[in-house]
């Protein structure tokens, strides 16, 4: 390594670690105080009843206890919520945060083999993001390229803990099916790609029917072979361990969740055929559009539904989507939860859970459960989160206004009684940030100026992104980091790659990319 | 409804017969008179009374009346005469607004995003400033009901405003935008103005594009993107320049003496001053470059999109360029941007003296027009800004500021009565007015509700 080459790796290392320390990337976990108590709100505990002026004690990151007046040591911090709401940490039961790289492996119709849980991606901003929306819980999907995807995770938010702390302890995994149009690849025909099995919604049920078939006898093969062993038959062989096949076989054993995206009428009834054939539980519709059209059966099924506010008309399956499925849904008793499938949406799913008020005279409490408690219940952490109950997780939010409102704004949002996301501490930092960045763009610059025959020509856009000397390369997210030159230009990272999880906006990208929606 | 219900459950024993029925049906109630009205003619005048009035051209007004006649706003105030033959709406505790006003999107132009048969929003190549919005406009497009129903009267339908064509290409000149009212049985009852706009995609300076026929990310030199920018604003710049020799050419010589030509003769007025080019651009550095063209072009400049807005405010104020804001709800464009970054720009922008107007972008979240508004309200902005943001700005913005955009005598009457807040989510519509007409809030989506709701027990 030359001299020059040194020197800038030592102003990388400085100017990444400089990045490291900002708001927006991980910073420091917050403290966990003994003892915290929220004074002075109004709490909508969703479990019973609104209390006015009421207080929170928080213990050990566990709601210890709520009411009008509570009991916190006399050297608990003290948050004052006068004037403001405070609800349950909101659960977003479909989102594609936090995963690094592409969400599909779409390769194959039958990709139960992947496993979102292994690409989590603590760096993501989109968590932090979505955390000042007062999302603390996030069922983490794979995309729904194929008709049985890859193996799902439920994290929490904790924005500046590693990976390994994201999971949410317990929570049963689950796997990603789908059904219609993006399975049978209706809108994802590209040059040079080969036609792949199905592209008919007769084969997505085949397909599925398929590989349980070969599951249920898997399954019986490790049950013969455990039956000889415990028998004490000495000569018996293990089979060969199919990883393809052992998420299915922890679906028809009741291990792992099913979590379908679908749109149709019929291919949910379809699902639900199957599901009943096979001796398996689909745990949640997700998206569900035409939902509202056999509510009763899912109902019957035990199935909830989770489904978006007003998306509609991006393609042929989403044209008789209406904003009044989560309300006709709910008035046939399927549990009914809202859903983002986008990092921008799950900002203010407080929001779009209140637009069921207009469309379809939800009531308010049952708005709020659509993003709190109903969720938690679908992902089985309902025992731990989704509404304000002693013993539970201290995950909460904190509003300057109702919630179910365009007007309210996140104050704070705690999670295991840490304080994740604080406005004022964000707001107050910023300023420093800015000079720090500042004057730490203005030394890259000039280290590059002094040698014009630099390595890295900094000023100049790096000719290959993955150099590692370039500020930011240790992030994810390079292409976004700012170069070290204001005049430098930036790599244009707004057009739709197979590795961004489809989105509604617009609904014309969403017709080119792969994934969730 | 009743009717159509009848229909559907006939349509158990029969087929096709039934379907050409619940077609006909659907139709008749997707007609801009309200339900029941049928064909009979409507109400010479109609006085909304006893209302709040926001005709935010002055302070509301309580107790105050609304008398409509002849397509137009023939009185407003308070302890105004009703006329004899007026039909009464009792407004007693409901509050009345101007409708919404969506400058950008596709209304008509586009049914469903991933197929192509019914998307006519971008055309072929890049310089196409003939092509008008209004040729292709489907008047009774399930959009247009759906977006009336949450209080939007009137609404640009903008070309080459967000989709590509089927290559990737979004166009250079893409056309021109059409004003319409969102109610009538032909484009021609539905136009306000049938040019109402030049669309410009300014030209980026990417390094990274995405490939279409390869459908991967695609990378190249700085130089080599910079000399491909140049390219095209020089190629913007010679249709400019020759549209202006056509314009003298019309101006001086007879048909006889030069040859016609759609594409510069649609550039006329724009190099004339008369039509305002629509810049769509988000970037701080695509904004000040499209700012000094349009400056050296001597061009009435709109700005579109914005994100970066707030980068380049004095620059806008002091040019007068308003910005048509893409949505709030929208993610900040690089990572270490505040997370709030585009929530907190309109307030940032009011407070510098730049105008601008709120707008969906697109079809299906256009009813979302309010929803970012009161969303801005939240971050800063002042609320009578905000509400001004969504009538009479974009109404001003695109000249027509005299016509909608506040209830005042003369004004078309494109009204909501609503009870309460027209941003705040859960607010009702309770009547619709579009160019005087009472107006029907029922759409595709209501119908799908009703349908629905009333369905036995399933088995």
């Amino acid at each position: 390594m030359s001299r020059l080459q040194v020197l800038l790796a030592v102003v990388f290392l400085v100017l990444a670690s400089a990045f490291a320390a900002r708001a927006t990337t991980p910073a420091d976990v917050p403290p966990a105080p003994a003892a915290i108590v929220i004074q002075n709100a109004t709490i909508l505990t969703v479990s019973h009843g609104t209390i006015e002026h009421g207080s929170i004690l928080i213990e050990n990151g566990k709601i210890a206890e709520v009411g009008q007046s509570v009991h916190a040591p006399k050297d608990a911090q003290v948050i004052d919520a006068a004037g403001q709401f405070v609800m349950p940490g909101i659960v977003d039961c479909h989102s594609h945060i936090a995963v690094d790289g592409s969400v599909n492996e779409g390769s194959i119709s039958v990709s139960s083999i992947a496993n979102i849980a292994e690409v989590l991606n603590p760096d993501d901003i989109s968590i932090y993001r979505d955390l000042a929306g007062g999302v603390t819980s996030a069922n983490i999907l794979h995309g729904s390229a194929n008709s049985i995807g890859g193996q799902t995770v439920v994290i929490k938010l904790r924005w500046g803990q590693p990976a390994a702390k994201l999971p949410f302890e317990g929570a049963l995994p689950g796997i990603k099916f789908a059904l219609g149009e993006n399975p049978k690849r209706s809108n994802f025909s590209f040059p040079g790609q080969p036609k792949r099995y199905p592209a008919t919604r007769m084969g997505v049920e085949e397909t599925i029917r398929g590989a349980f078939t070969e599951a249920r006898d898997y399954q019986r093969t490790w049950v013969d072979y455990n039956k000889r062993v415990s028998a004490g038959d000495k000569t018996a062989v293990a089979p060969r361990r199919d990883l393809r096949l052992e998420p299915l076989v922890e679906v028809l054993e009741g291990k792992r969740y099913v979590h379908a995206h679908c749109y149709r009428e019929d291919e949910i009834l379809m699902l639900l055929r199957v599901a009943k054939e096979f001796g398996f539980k689909v745990r949640t519709l997700q998206h569900v559009l035409e939902g509202y059209k056999v509510a009763d059966e899912i109902a019957a099924s035990g199935a909830g539904a989770s489904t978006f506010s007003d998306w509609w008309s991006y393609k042929v399956e989403a044209f008789d989507a209406i904003p009044y499925n989560a309300a006709l849904m709910t008035q046939r008793g399927v549990l009914v939860s809202i859903n983002s499938d986008d990092a921008e949406e799950a900002t203010h799913l407080n929001q779009e859970a209140a637009k069921s008020i207009k469309y379809g005279g939800m009531s308010h409490d049952d708005a709020l459960k659509m993003v709190t408690i109903n969720p938690a219940i679908q992902l089985g952490i309902d025992q731990r989160v989704g509404s304000i109950d002693t013993g539970k997780d201290a995950d909460l939010v904190i509003y300057n206004h109702d919630p179910l409102s365009a007007y309210a704004v996140v104050q704070k949002t705690l999670i295991d009684g840490r304080v994740y996301f604080d406005r004022q501490r964000d707001i107050a930092g910023r300023a420093d940030l800015e000079k720090e960045k500042k004057a730490l763009l203005e030394k890259g610059k000039k280290a590059g100026e002094k040698k014009p025959d630099a390595t890295v020509e900094i000023g100049k856009k790096p000719a290959d992104k993955s150099d590692a000397a370039k500020p930011g390369a240790s992030k994810p997210d390079a292409a976004k980091t700012p170069a070290p030159s204001p005049d430098a230009q930036k790599p244009e990272d707004k057009k739709p790659t197979d590795s961004a999880p489809d989105k509604p906006k617009p609904p014309q990208a969403a017709a080119v990319a792969g994934g969730g929606l | 409804m009743n009717r159509v219900l009848g229909i559907i459950r006939a349509g158990i024993v029969c087929s096709l017969f039934c379907v050409l029925l619940f077609t006909a049906a659907v139709q008749s109630q997707q007609s801009p008179q309200p339900t029941g009205a049928g064909a009979a003619t409507p109400p010479a005048a109609y006085a909304i009374t006893h209302a709040k009035v926001f005709t935010l051209a002055g302070a509301p007004i309580e107790d105050g009346t609304v008398v409509i006649r002849d397509g137009k706003i023939f009185a407003v105030g308070a302890g105004i005469q009703i006329p004899s033959d007026a039909q009464v709406i009792d407004g007693h505790g409901l509050q009345i607004y101007p409708g919404l006003f969506d400058s950008i999107t596709q209304m008509g132009l586009r049914e469903i995003g991933a197929v192509n048969a019914t998307v006519d929003e971008t055309e072929t190549g890049d310089f196409n400033p003939d092509v008008i919005a209004a040729t292709a406009i489907l008047p009774s497009s399930e959009h247009i009901t759906v977006t009336r129903a949450a209080g939007i009267t009137e609404v640009l339908a903008v070309p080459a405003s967000g989709g590509m064509d089927s290559f990737g290409s979004s166009g250079l000149l893409g056309g021109q935008a059409s004003a319409i009212n969102l109610s009538g049985w032909t484009i021609n009852e539905m136009l306000i103005k049938k040019s109402a706009a030049m669309v410009i995609n300014w030209p980026s300076i990417e390094t990274r594009s995405f490939d279409f026929t390869t459908f991967s990310v695609k990378e190249k030199p700085y130089s080599e993107a910079k000399t491909e920018y140049d390219k095209h604003v020089n190629e913007l710049a010679d249709w400019l320049e020759r549209a202006r020799h056509y314009a003298q050419a019309l101006g001086h010589a007879g048909p006889a003496d030069y040859n016609a030509d759609v594409r510069l003769a649609a550039l006329v007025p724009v190099v004339r001053g008369q039509l305002p080019v629509l810049v769509f651009a988000d970037q701080a550095r695509d904004i000040r470059n499209a700012v000094e063209f349009c400056d050296k072009q001597k061009l009435k400049m709109i700005l579109a999109g914005g994100a970066e807005a707030y980068k380049v405010k004095d620059l806008l104020r002091s040019k007068n360029v308003p910005v048509i804001l893409r949505p709030v709800l929208t993610e900040p464009s690089e990572r270490d941007d505040p997370y709030d970054r585009p929530l907190t720009q309109p307030a940032e922008l009011a407070a510098a003296g730049v105008k601008f107007a709120f707008a969906s972008f697109d079809n299906s979240f256009a009813r979302r027009l309010g929803q970012n508004a009161a969303n801005a309200v939240a971050y800063g902005l002042p609320y009578d800004e905000a509400l001004k943001a969504v009538t009479i700005y974009p109404a001003q913005i695109f000249g027509l500021g005299d016509q909608f955009g506040t209830l005042e005598l003369g004004k078309a009457a494109n009204l909501i009565v609503t009870n309460g807040d027209p941003l705040e989510l859960t607010t009702d519509i309770r009547y619709l007015f579009i160019r005087g007409q009472l107006t029907s809030t029922d759409n595709k989506q209501l119908r799908l509700y009703e349908k629905y709701k009333n369905r036995p027990k399933g088995k």
